[in-house]
């Protein structure tokens, strides 16, 4: 057997802070073959990032290497000085950071930091090292690459601007890449793409690949091994069908467990599928329509010239008392935007919403009513609660701002009650936000939309923001409620296995169309429009595994 | 491009009127314009007699049209102190202000931007610790006590460098200036000093946050996990996009110098355009007031121009227009 | 920590636990940590208190003229004059007690620059909020007069609002407003820094899906700004505050530096600099020394303190 590309021994990596020393790598080991692509999974803080940061030796202060050892084809790198170990980067270890937005130098063209980077690296004139971009750019996917290399990073889109990053991390011919969340900030048709690049370009050249994700889905089909990180260790090392399939560590198998998949686990019970469009339906969408107007230069606004964007195009559908509609779409359909509207937070430029048979657009008591009966969870927990507030103020607004009660008595029981409901302890209600986790405080905004009363609920992308292990309770919490109180629920998530999960019937929303609208299952199994079926295909999922 | 500057032109004649708006109510309602171009002992007929020859008794908007049509053609009337008209005392003296903005300007740019990279790159070295120290301190002197300071060791006990006035000065033209003799330009050494250092430190410390905020984007981390080297790093890709920002604040605190001339010219003296304002705030002499605040107004707008147009070359985003949403 | 609106009982240990959480916070220990912070708040401390008591502290009333003896004109400081009289710091002209008449002249530079700065922080702070959260004409409008403002120096401003506010004030009233018109001129000349960076934090706060939530129960806008948008912007607000009063400080000096200030009946730290520069030459440096190196003081710990502030509240810029 040849000798591994990278080795990693009882890698240590701590932070000083004020206090007290935060050790975010503790006694990590593993092995990367030529060639081969390690997948590296773990929830936020596991470690898994700053592994990846110790091996390029790009680690922020004051956070540094306190132990272990790391070898690049069997010679020791984490003790060289800093000037050599600038060389390797780039030469020998490439890395693709998560974000393509940001990564790449806004003032200068494509070709420049291409060509900078080659000849920082290879001994080729510029005009062989623009042929060489140009080539790599092409490879990369980037079509008509000689045309497109003079162009600004802001010419491209998001998953093209990650192309450009993949070839920049390659254009030195690394043996290693180290790719940190390559995915993650796409959207889940382009992802699928990068993927492949990034995997072919790898293997044309015979670089090994450390992937880190927190994305079981993307491991499950790009990665031959995999190691599960958690809290700083290595929790479990191992193929990755082996480790989807027949995880050992308690970890893992709660991990593995709380993943939700877009195909029925089974023995699961069917949700009843109800009719699509039933005039009697508890909430009833009509035609929405909204538009908005660009912002133009004041000479043509003077004029009379707007231009008009269309985010939400005559999209109707209904959802029956107690049940979830799951909205589906990517970045930009303008799911959020019908949220909005819905809610109250944006008028419709047309249609209708009605709401146990009101039209909560329609004068002062359609208001009324919808302050009543509507209520949001939002996706970032870290945004959605005031942090100046105590948890029980924070929880009390709708009471107060409704003025369902004034007693003071009366409304601190109510916030008791709600804390227990969302299994949190009533004491929690004097603290601050800043002193919960991220999953308690989705359960304490689920709490304030309860306070109200609420029958029918719009969540947009409720679980998003949380780690997979979470999202599973706080999905759990959410059905448990919706039984509990006979609550109506719209799910608006990108994630399609939330969405098979929890709803009943779906909706895919493309560019502000409805693209198609009926039972969960039916949509799954048998996806009549084309873009359903390229957007069930693209899902990285833990059911795809090699 | 075009439209582009023609906005910007258009908001620049916007921000112009507003300002020649404000200058026309101080000129039209501060103090009474007859009374202090009358004498003590004059008739109410005198009065009425000059009301009507000024137009004060026009309409409202025709006496700002005429005010506008009149400063135009550098118009502005004349000064209650000195008795002759604004725009002579104006020019005469622009030469002197104009030749101190400029040398502090310069000392403050150079010295500016170099020591806010330094101390950007090496951000916990000694010598970073004692520039930002220093500059603390530099906020915290008034402009007058640097100049009194300044005086006090170069020309009371050193007795090196004239504590006051321009020196000799030469004429080219209606252009008097103090850059050709020996004299004029020891006298600028002071207050060229003097009125630098604040903005020195200010810029200073500017650069020194963008170019910090810089080194920590994603683009410049992802440059070091691409090996290149720590020269092209900072100076290629670091450097640009500090200066982005600074040229902004660069062009208006030029802008600014030359109002701020207005302390360094009454420590030191210096017969500029400052020390004309200062003297007819304290006496109220309205048009001179007004004047002075076009003049300003003028200035900053012609830099603000020049700085948008500058912008527009350096930034990529920005050329491509309308995508940019700006 | 900032009050909370609907919390109007608090109990004792809810109170001892809050004081222990402020002692344990980044804050305390961040001072607790930095000897120049802890020597800068006791340097501005004691100018601060030293002004405050300055009637019953000072040794001499030095705006008494019965009190006043030419006699002790230009003693050198910690030496007696021709009349027995002792002074530590020296005396003027006219025999007043340089360190008395820089105890009351801090009084006249912080009362003027404490008051200037709350006027810029109440205008700059209301109409910043106005701005960030409407948007729209009243953004436009109230963020190009601050735009335009600010590219003028404040002295400038507050040299112009100084000169209007003496045309339009007949001539006997003036000397009595003198320190009113002071304090609107700068206060008038500094509201913009406000005004920018509470619309800027104002911006981002009310896109945050706390402002949806309330909004989404229809809370009244302006019980939004005050309860959720306010505290959250206060943390900025204070930095720019305690950098706003060192420039205030300066901002009098230098206007009363230049004859524009308040009268000489009243003088303050930069009437009595103005006053010893002309015994400069002559050799008489005390008269001009001690009040310039209590401006520097006051501004300098003060600018420290709010250094330290920004630093504090933004770890990020490290």
């Amino acid at each position: 057997m040849s000798e591994p590309v990278l080795s990693v021994k009882n890698l240590v990596v701590e932070f000083p802070s004020r206090n007290a020393v935060f050790r975010a790598v503790d006694g990590v080991s593993f092995e990367i073959m030529p060639g081969e692509i390690l997948g590296v999974v773990g929830e936020s803080g596991a470690g898994k990032s700053m592994t990846g940061s110790a091996v390029i030796g790009l680690i922020d202060r004051p956070g540094h290497i306190a132990g272990g050892e790391i070898r690049l084809q069997g010679e020791r790198i984490d003790d060289l000085p800093e000037e050599i170990k600038a060389k390797l980067r780039g030469k020998r270890i490439g890395m693709v950071f998560q974000d393509p937005l940001t990564s790449l130098n806004p003032l200068y063209t494509i070709g420049r930091q291409l060509v900078e980077t080659i000849r920082t690296h290879l001994p080729l004139s510029e005009e062989q090292a623009r042929r060489r971009a140009i080539d790599l750019l092409a490879e990369a996917g980037i079509p008509k690459a000689a045309e497109r290399i003079d162009s600004y990073p802001h010419q491209f889109s998001g998953g093209m601007r990650q192309r450009v990053v993949i070839a920049l991390a390659l254009a030195g011919e690394p043996e290693l890449v180290i790719a940190d969340e390559p995915t993650s900030a796409l959207d889940v048709s382009v992802q699928a793409q990068i993927i492949k690049v990034l995997k072919k370009l790898c293997a044309s050249r015979g670089a090994a690949v450390m992937l880190i994700t927190h994305d079981m889905g993307v491991i499950a089909q790009t990665a031959d091994r995999m190691v599960v990180m958690h809290r700083g260790k290595i929790v479990e090392t191992g193929t990755v069908a082996d480790i989807i399939r027949r995880p050992r560590e308690p970890y893992t198998i709660k991990l593995i467990d709380s993943i939700p998949t877009i195909l029925r686990k089974p023995g699961e019970a069917f949700p009843p599928a109800v009719a699509a469009n039933d005039d009697s339906a508890f909430v009833r969408i009509k035609g929405l329509v909204r538009d908005f107007e660009f912002a133009m230069a004041p000479f043509a606004r003077l004029r009379g010239k707007t231009e008009t964007f269309r985010a939400v195009d005559d999209v109707s559908f209904s959802i029956p008392k107690g049940k979830t509609f799951g909205l589906v779409g990517e970045s930009g359909s303008g799911k959020s935007t019908c949220a909005k509207m819905i809610v109250g937070l944006l008028p419709p430029t047309a249609g209708q919403i009605f709401v146990d048979g009101h039209d909560v657009w329609a004068g002062a008591l359609g208001r009324r009513q919808r302050r009543r009966s509507v209520q949001m969870i939002f996706q970032d927990p870290y945004a959605s609660l005031n942090p100046r507030w105590r948890v029980k103020d924070i929880i009390a607004e709708p009471i107060r701002a409704l003025g369902l009660s004034r007693n003071r008595g009366e409304i601190e029981a109510r916030v008791a009650e709600l804390l227990e409901k969302v299994r949190l302890d009533p004491a929690a209600m004097r603290k601050f936000p800043h002193e919960f986790s991220g999953g308690q405080r989705q359960r304490i905004a689920i709490a304030r939309t309860l306070s109200s009363q609420p029958e029918f609920i719009v969540c947009d992308e409720p679980t998003s923001a949380l780690d997979v292990s979470v999202q599973a309770q706080v999905l759990d919490l959410m059905s448990a409620l919706q039984e509990e109180f006979g609550l109506t629920y719209l799910l608006i998530s990108h994630n399609l296995a939330v969405v098979r999960q929890m709803s009943s019937n779906v909706g895919v929303l493309h560019n502000g169309v409805l693209v198609e609208n009926g039972p969960v299952d039916e949509i799954f199994e048998n996806p009549r429009a084309d873009y359903t079926r390229k957007l069930l295909d693209a899902v990285p999922d833990i059911s795809k595994v090699a | 491009m075009l439209t582009f500057i023609l906005r910007r032109l258009l908001q620049s004649i916007v921000v112009m009127l507003v300002v020649a708006f404000v200058a026309f109510l101080i000129f039209r309602f501060v103090g009474d314009p007859v009374s202090s171009m009358l004498g003590q002992d004059s008739t109410m007929a005198d009065h009425e007699q000059l009301r009507e020859r000024l137009g004060l008794n026009d309409p409202f908007y025709l006496q700002f049209f005429r005010f506008v049509a009149n400063a135009l053609q550098g118009e502005f009337g004349i000064s209650y102190r000195l008795q002759q008209p604004v725009t002579q005392l104006i020019l005469e003296r622009l030469p002197a202000t104009i030749e101190l903005a400029f040398a502090s300007a310069t000392i403050a740019l150079v010295f500016g931007i170099v020591l806010g990279i330094y101390t950007a790159l090496r951000p916990r070295s000694l010598e970073t610790a004692v520039v930002m120290t220093v500059s603390l301190v530099g906020v915290s002197l008034p402009t007058f006590l640097i100049g009194i300071g300044l005086i006090y060791v170069f020309a009371v006990e050193l007795k090196m460098l004239p504590s006051f006035g321009r020196g000799e000065v030469v004429n080219l033209g209606w252009w008097r200036t103090g850059l050709l003799t020996q004299s004029g330009l020891r006298s600028l050494i002071l207050p060229a000093i003097t009125l630098s250092l604040f903005q020195l430190t200010l810029i200073m410390r500017l650069v020194r946050a963008e170019m910090l905020e810089v080194l920590r984007t994603d683009y410049i981390r992802f440059a070091r996990a691409r090996g290149l080297s720590k020269r092209a790093i900072n100076f290629g890709h670091a450097l640009r996009n500090t200066l982005v920002p600074v040229i902004t604040i660069a062009g208006l605190q030029l802008g600014s110098v030359i109002a701020f001339a207005i302390i360094t010219e009454t420590v030191f003296q210096w017969p500029g355009v400052g020390s004309l304002f200062v003297n007819s705030v304290q006496v109220v002499d309205v048009p001179v007031m007004a004047a002075y605040l076009v003049f300003v107004a003028l200035v900053f707008v012609v830099i603000n121009l020049i700085v948008d147009i500058l912008y527009f070359l350096v930034d990529p985003r920005l050329r491509d227009g309308a995508k940019s949403g700006r | 920590m900032t009050d909370l609106p609907h919390n109007s009982e608090r109990t004792a240990p809810a109170k001892t636990s809050r004081l222990s959480a402020f002692l344990n916070s980044d804050l305390a220990w961040s001072y607790r940590h930095s000897p120049v912070t802890i020597i800068a708040s006791i340097v501005a401390a004691t100018l601060i208190l030293m002004a405050a008591a300055a009637p019953w502290i000072a040794p001499y009333n030095p705006f008494n003229p019965a009190t006043l003896n030419l006699m002790d004109g230009f003693t050198p400081p910690n030496s007696k004059s021709m009349s027995g009289n002792y002074f530590l710091l020296g005396s003027d002209s006219q025999g007043r007690d340089v360190l008395s008449t820089i105890m009351y002249g801090s009084r006249v530079s912080l009362f003027v620059g404490i008051s200037a700065t709350l006027l810029a922080m109440v205008m700059g702070v209301g109409l910043g909020l106005v701005a960030g959260y409407a948007g729209g004409l009243a953004d436009t409008i109230i963020m190009r007069v601050a735009d335009v403002q600010l590219s003028f120096p404040a002295i400038l401003i507050a040299l112009l609002v100084f000169g209007i506010a003496r045309g339009l004030i007949p001539p006997n009233q003036q000397e009595g407003a003198a320190v009113w018109v002071l304090i609107i001129a700068i206060g008038l000349a500094n509201w913009a820094q406000f005004a920018r960076t509470v619309r800027g934090a104002t911006m981002v706060e009310r896109q945050k899906d706390y402002v949806a939530a309330a909004r989404i129960l229809g809370v009244n806008p302006f019980l939004i700004l005050l309860r959720h948008v306010l505290p959250n912007v206060m943390g900025p607000v204070l930095v720019i505050g305690t950098i706003g009063l060192a420039l205030a400080i300066i901002e009098e000096a230098t206007l009363s530096y230049l004859g524009v200030g308040v009268p000489p009946t009243q003088p303050s730290l930069g009437t009595l600099i103005r006053i010893g520069q002309q015994f400069l030459f002559s050799g008489e440096w005390w008269i001009l020394f001690f009040p310039a190196i209590t401006l520097v003081a006051l501004a300098l710990s003060v600018n420290l303190l709010g250094d330290w502030l920004r630093d504090a509240l933004n770890p990020r810029l490290r």
